[in-house]
């Protein structure tokens, strides 16, 4: 079984032990170990159970690349599922558990649908979950949630408890790959002057050519290795990360890197990952190759790896996956496995190698006393939940006949497939290698950026340079007699064996699924991939992409270029979800607009409210109150006495210059213009389209000087409407326009006893006289710098008062202290809306929803009729916007005074053509008001104003009707005369 | 005037670096063609300063001129005198097509202190923070993460920040994220 | 990702510092238009597999409207220019012709 060799391991460190547990049983490893290497050395090959059969799975590789030997990992708040053992470093104290079992790894249940395997072919759920209909909800979906997935979700009240960040950063050279390959770029680079960034994914500089040997320059490899990062460690001009891996290649000469920083020391206070955001001039993949699978019968049963993985984990970790390795091959590269089991004291009881002859490695595997078949292959392994025999069979045969040898692990090797993945991402093609059989990146047509030029290279096995003398200079290693293509073992494996030859070990597809797909006619390899889920696991078919698009195209008689592979998407492995988010989590997760007296209203009860990026109180909350009966008192409160209301978010947009009347008679539907210095005006913004985009009152400061106010959601966009249209089409009009909205804080002071607190701070005259309504002026209050606009959103008699921000707080706390005779309180946005739907004064975004236009809301008095043109003029002159039939405002009110549900349809007599109901108008604001004690509504309805007293009937949910009556929608005061004192 | 404050009255953080929200400072707009000789000169005559050419801030005795725009420079002085020189500048300007705002409430300023100040700052900003890319006398328009900022390098070695005043809670926030003393990166210099 | 000179500017900016803004060189049409010519004005747009002339803001920088002349397939960028023009500028033209001879874009071409 697989097991510690007595010595060896050169990255692991004997004298330091780790504890840690894997199913609840305790174990131990070295430092240096990953969870995999320390797994294999505690005999634990079994890991998992595969995704759709519940087959046991082993440990296949010893990189990223591996499929089955996913764990949940951690506990409790640093729980997470789907880890790789591989790329797992291990810690003292770690956590494992294996994924998709019940009730355990070794027994589970779940293996009956690998009995049932027939009927779970690939698309099954095209096919089963249909009929009967009914079935679905409460039978199949049910199920298939609970048998989705492999690894499990953490808990609902888990919250992360690691930080994560981003690291923006320009580069000239990006260097992916820590291996020989992107070693020598980085030396070349650093030496021509370059900045340069070398990553890689790993802990351990070097590679592959550690394990793998050759010479460079008469000396041994790692040799090599440990003198080129101790150059490149000199060279200020170079970085070089470990842990890091390139993620992602973006348009534009853009790369993501994912920095591991600290899983391998958990619970220390550093992030745990890092983002990089790495904006390089060139990009260099030394990515290195993945060795693929070969597909015979029973290659998935645990003890079967990857060649080369057999020989990292015996060279890097000191471990043998068995006591006899048989050995199974296409290629020469493999016999490197044989010899290196045989340095280390293992058995090889065999090599199988499909082709007729091999090259000098071959010789020496023979030398060595082990026994070599050629033109033999795998006809099927013998073994359950391990690996106990493999059967031999000639390749030119249907695998019938076979030879047994017993043996406890296999390691296999199909040849290997460059890494093109980052090449891939951003457009870069690909060339098939016939010899090598493999897709490498085509040099001719490299991804290209934003000048049209090539900005990524590949380099090393990555470019499908597969040997050390076609890297580096000066290096020798062992020729290499060519491999033999094989795609299925033997190569007329009958049916039976071709539905045991698994192609993906984690998604459960097997060579006859892809075969089958074909069949049905899923030809294009893009379908055949999702038709079968081939390489739709976690791992992303980085073992099965290539072998199952060369079964397909076996299948369709076509080359295998013209079958092509499937897209590559970024992240090259899985990144995690805090990554992404970086420091945007919690209180950073969206900014958050506060106005200069926020502390204030929080203080004082504030229910807050958003309203786009800013918080505003909906209502002042006080001891016993529910935020409903916070609102009554507010509206009645301002109504008799004195409100405060924090107007501080509004836009304040100052537009100046000779051409500004003219400017904003095109912005806005009024004539705009022929406001006097001093006044005030109600101003109606639309869209070419015609529609009402935005609504404020415009103050002319002077004769080239307007502030026009906008909604608190519409500051900046209205800005940078207007931005657009003096930049983009009126360029020769002379207009500046600044925003200062956040320059104020503005304060509205509002009800009968307005004035009175303010004549009580003295200043300024604030009499009718001095300044009536719609009239602004400049002044001093209470010693305060202040503009005062005589404006009024509630009826009432109103000041809204703007101040430097930085003594808003100190204003607002004078007007509170000077008001409190006057039985001051303030309100919030809720008791806003309602004291202006009491004044039938309309609100964007409630009587507004993008296809209202003022018409609709007979606000016709804001259309100038003198102006020849202003943005949505020519709209509103189409049929549809002037067609009499369209809802008109008007007020609602219930007969028995409840209040209306919010977005109540009117519906009339008969169906239309959908067989839904003929609907008469809608309620567009509807409120409880306290100032006439029941229910008040704003609507829209065909032919409204004409239809005065009229009853409409509105169903509401819970399948009764309320009745309502069209009235005026000006409820309370209707001469305006409470506004005017 | 004496009841006025910052957005958050002098926040700090230690960290990696000083986090620091500065002190009240006068920050004026003005919208002009800054190619104008005329709008230079009118500038000039009341700052004592150069107009900065394109993406440069140019600094003098008590007083800055930031450009932010080819028409909008962004003039730095004493908040007390913000206003009164407001109207000066108008005045100094009254030929020329100009708007001249304060905005000095409407913004927070804040600095980094310390050896790691760009590390900080590329944690939150994809601009370029090399040393060639963003030297004293640099003014850099950006985002820091989701919202907007002006930043440059000091000749101090210090970087110093302008946001809005709303969001003046979350940049620092951001800042002090950015600053943890356990996340150095060791990136620049 | 990507990133465009803001002519403005100068600054070689990030696409996250940017705002889309549709199609540049639009033309307006107004009151005592066509049917026809107003519904193209607010609903027809360009949407090419190749050269592409568009508007960018740069809303986290200096505030500019500006134009690009980019490749919807290669993203390609020829160039970037300033908004305050009815057609791309010459050399705008020249170098999409040095790259793409035969193009054209609404009545534009090489």
């Amino acid at each position: 079984m697989s097991h510690r060799l007595p010595q060896g391991g050169r990255l692991i460190d004997r004298r330091k032990p780790r504890t840690f547990r894997f199913n609840n049983r305790a174990m131990r490893g070295m430092k240096g170990d990953t969870l995999a290497s320390a797994l294999l050395a505690s005999d634990q090959m079994l890991v998992g159970r595969s995704f759709k059969y519940h087959r046991p799975r082993g440990i296949v590789a010893s990189g990223a690349e591996e499929p089955n030997a996913l764990v949940n990992l951690g506990t409790g708040d640093r729980f997470e599922p789907n880890q790789r053992a591989t790329t797992t470093e291990l810690f003292d104290g770690l956590v494992a558990k294996s994924q998709n079992h019940f009730p355990s790894l070794d027994f589970d249940i779940g293996v009956v649908n690998d009995a049932l395997s027939k009927f779970l072919s690939a698309g099954f759920y095209y096919k089963m979950f249909i009929h009967p209909r009914p079935f679905w909800k409460h039978v199949y979906e049910p199920f298939i949630r609970q048998s989705a997935g492999l690894g499990k979700a953490p808990d609902a009240e888990a919250r992360d408890v690691d930080t994560y960040e981003h690291m923006y950063a320009h580069v000239d050279v990006l260097v992916v790959g820590g291996g020989v390959a992107g070693l020598q770029e980085a030396r070349a680079a650093g030496e021509a002057g370059k900045e340069v960034l070398l990553i890689e994914q790993t802990a351990h500089w070097g590679g592959r050519a550690p394990v793998d040997g050759g010479s460079v320059g008469g000396g041994p490899v790692d040799k090599w290795v440990d003198e080129t990062v101790a150059a490149l460690a000199e060279m200020p001009n170079v970085r070089m990360r470990l842990r890091m891996m390139g993620a992602g290649v973006y348009d534009h000469s853009y790369a993501l890197g994912y920095e591991r920083v600290s899983d391998h020391q958990p619970g220390n206070d550093a992030p745990r990952h890092r983002l990089w955001r790495i904006r390089a001039t060139e990009i260099v993949t030394a990515t290195g190759a993945i060795e693929r699978p070969l597909s015979f019968a029973g290659n998935d049963i645990p003890g079967v790896m990857l060649a080369s993985a057999v020989r990292d984990y015996v060279v890097n970790y000191g471990v043998t996956p068995g006591r006899r390795v048989a050995i199974a091959t296409n290629n020469d590269d493999a016999y490197r496995t044989a010899l290196a089991l045989a340095d280390a004291g293992v058995g090889v009881p065999v090599i199988v190698d499909a082709r007729s002859e091999g090259g000098p490695l071959a010789e020496a595997a023979r030398d060595r006393g082990i026994r070599v078949e050629f033109g033999m292959g795998v006809g099927r392994l013998l073994g359950g939940k391990r690996v106990t025999g493999v059967g031999i069979c000639r390749m030119d045969s249907d695998g019938s006949a076979l030879h047994e040898i017993a043996c406890d692990a296999v390691a296999m090797s199909g040849g290997w497939s460059p890494v093109v993945h980052l090449w891939s991402h951003c457009g870069g093609k690909l060339n098939w290698n016939e010899t090598r059989a493999h897709f490498a990146p085509d040099p001719a047509r490299a991804p290209t950026g934003a000048d049209g030029q090539a900005f990524v290279r590949a380099a090393g096995a990555a470019s499908g340079a597969l040997t050390l003398p076609e890297i580096l200079d000066g290096a020798e290693d062992w020729e290499e007699a060519p491999l033999s293509p094989v795609w299925q073992m033997p190569a007329q494996a009958e049916k039976a064996l071709q539905g045991k030859s698994w192609l993906d070990f984690q998604n459960d597809v097997k060579v006859s699924d892809v075969r089958l797909a074909a069949r049905e006619g899923y030809e294009s390899v893009e379908h055949t991939k999702r038709y079968t889920t081939l390489g739709m696991a976690t791992d992303q078919g980085k073992l099965s992409n290539i072998n199952g698009l060369a079964v397909l195209a076996d299948a369709l008689h076509k080359d295998i270029p013209a079958v092509g592979t499937t897209t590559f998407r970024p992240p090259y492995t899985p990144i995690s979800m805090g990554a992404i988010a970086g420091e945007a989590r919690g209180a950073l997760f969206q900014p958050i607009r506060r106005t200069p007296m926020h502390d204030w209203h929080d203080a004082h009860g504030a229910d807050w409210e958003p309203v786009g990026a800013w918080r505003r109180p909906y209502a002042f909350v006080q001891n016993g109150e529910d935020v409903h009966d916070a609102v009554m008192r507010e509206v009645t409160n301002t109504r008799q006495n004195l409100g405060l209301l924090d107007a501080s978010t509004l836009g304040k947009l100052i537009v100046k210059g000779p051409d500004a009347g003219r400017f904003l008679d095109m912005m806005y539907t009024n004539m705009m213009s022929t406001l006097k210095p001093g006044r005030c005006r109600y101003g109606l913004m639309c869209s070419e389209n015609g529609f009402l985009i935005d609504d404020g009152v415009v103050a002319r400061i002077d004769d080239e000087t307007f502030l026009c106010h906008t909604t608190t959601g519409g500051a900046d966009r209205i800005h940078g409407h207007m931005e657009d249209w003096l930049q983009c089409e009126w360029w020769d009009w002379k207009v500046w326009v600044v925003n200062a909205t956040e320059q104020f804080a503005q304060v509205g002071v509002v009800g009968p006893n307005a004035r009175k607190v303010l004549e009580k701070l003295g200043g300024m005259e604030v009499s009718a006289d001095a300044l009536p309504f719609m009239a602004w002026a400049d002044g001093e209050i209470g010693g305060f710098r202040a503009r005062v606009y005589r404006i009024s959103f509630s009826g009432e008699l109103s000041y809204e008062i703007a101040v430097d921000a930085g003594q808003g707080q100190a204003f607002w706390d004078a007007l509170m202290e000077a008001g409190e005779e006057f039985g001051v309180m303030p309100y919030g946005t809720e008791a806003l809306h309602i004291m202006r739907a009491e004044k039938g004064f309309i609100m964007i975004g409630d009587e507004t929803d993008g296809t209202v236009i003022p018409q609709d809301l007979g606000l016709n008095w804001a259309i100038s009729k003198k102006k020849e043109d202003y943005l949505g003029k020519r709209a509103q002159e189409r049929d549809h916007m002037t067609d009499p039939d369209r809802w008109q405002l008007v007020g609602l009110e219930t007969l028995d005074g409840s209040v209306l549900p919010d977005g109540a349809y009117a519906v009339e007599a008969g169906w239309n053509d959908n067989d839904q109901r003929r609907v008469q108008g809608r309620v567009t604001s509807t409120y409880h008001s306290p100032t006439l004690g029941r229910g008040i509504a704003m609507g829209l309805v065909r032919h409204g104003p004409d239809r005065m007293g009229e009853v409409l009937d509105f169903p509401v949910p819970g399948g009764t009707t309320v009745r309502a009556k069209i009235v005026d929608p000006v409820f309370y005061d209707r001469e305006g005369e409470k506004q005017n004192v | 005037m004496s009841e006025a404050v910052t957005a958050l009255g002098g926040a700090s953080f230690n960290g990696l670096v000083a986090v620091r929200e500065r002190p009240l400072t006068g920050m004026i707009t003005i919208r002009a063609d800054l190619s104008d000789k005329a709008v230079a000169g009118a500038v000039g005559s009341v700052t004592g300063l150069d107009m900065p050419g394109t993406g440069r801030i140019v600094e003098g005795e008590g007083c800055a001129i930031a450009w932010m725009s080819p028409d909008e420079a962004l003039v730095f002085c004493d908040y007390a005198e913000a206003w009164d020189k407001v109207a000066v500048l108008q005045g100094a300007l009254a030929e020329c097509h100009a708007l001249v705002a304060n905005v000095s409430d409407a913004r927070a300023v804040f600095e980094l202190d310390g050896a790691a100040a760009r590390d900080v700052l590329a944690k939150l900003t994809p601009a370029d923070l090399r040393d060639g890319a963003f030297a004293p006398g640099t003014m850099r328009r950006t985002r820091l993460a989701q919202v907007a900022a002006a930043v440059w390098p000091t000749e101090a070695g210090t970087i110093r920040i302008v946001c809005f005043r709303s969001v003046a809670d979350y940049v620092m926030q951001l800042l002090s994220v950015a600053a943890d003393p356990d996340a150095p990166v060791g990136w620049h210099g | 990702m990507l990133t465009l000179k803001c002519p403005c500017c100068g600054v070689m900016t990030d696409e996250t510092e940017l705002h889309a803004e549709g199609e540049a060189h639009l033309k307006r049409f107004g009151p005592g238009s066509s049917d026809e010519d107003f519904t193209g004005y607010l609903f027809q747009r360009e949407n090419p597999k190749g050269i592409h002339f568009e508007r960018w803001r740069h809303a986290y920088g200096c505030g500019k409207y500006f134009h690009a002349a980019r490749c919807t397939v290669t993203l390609e960028v020829f160039g970037t220019y300033p908004a305050q023009t009815l057609e791309p500028p010459q050399e705008i033209k020249d170098a999409i012709s040095a790259k793409r001879p035969g193009w054209s874009w609404r009545e534009m071409s090489n």
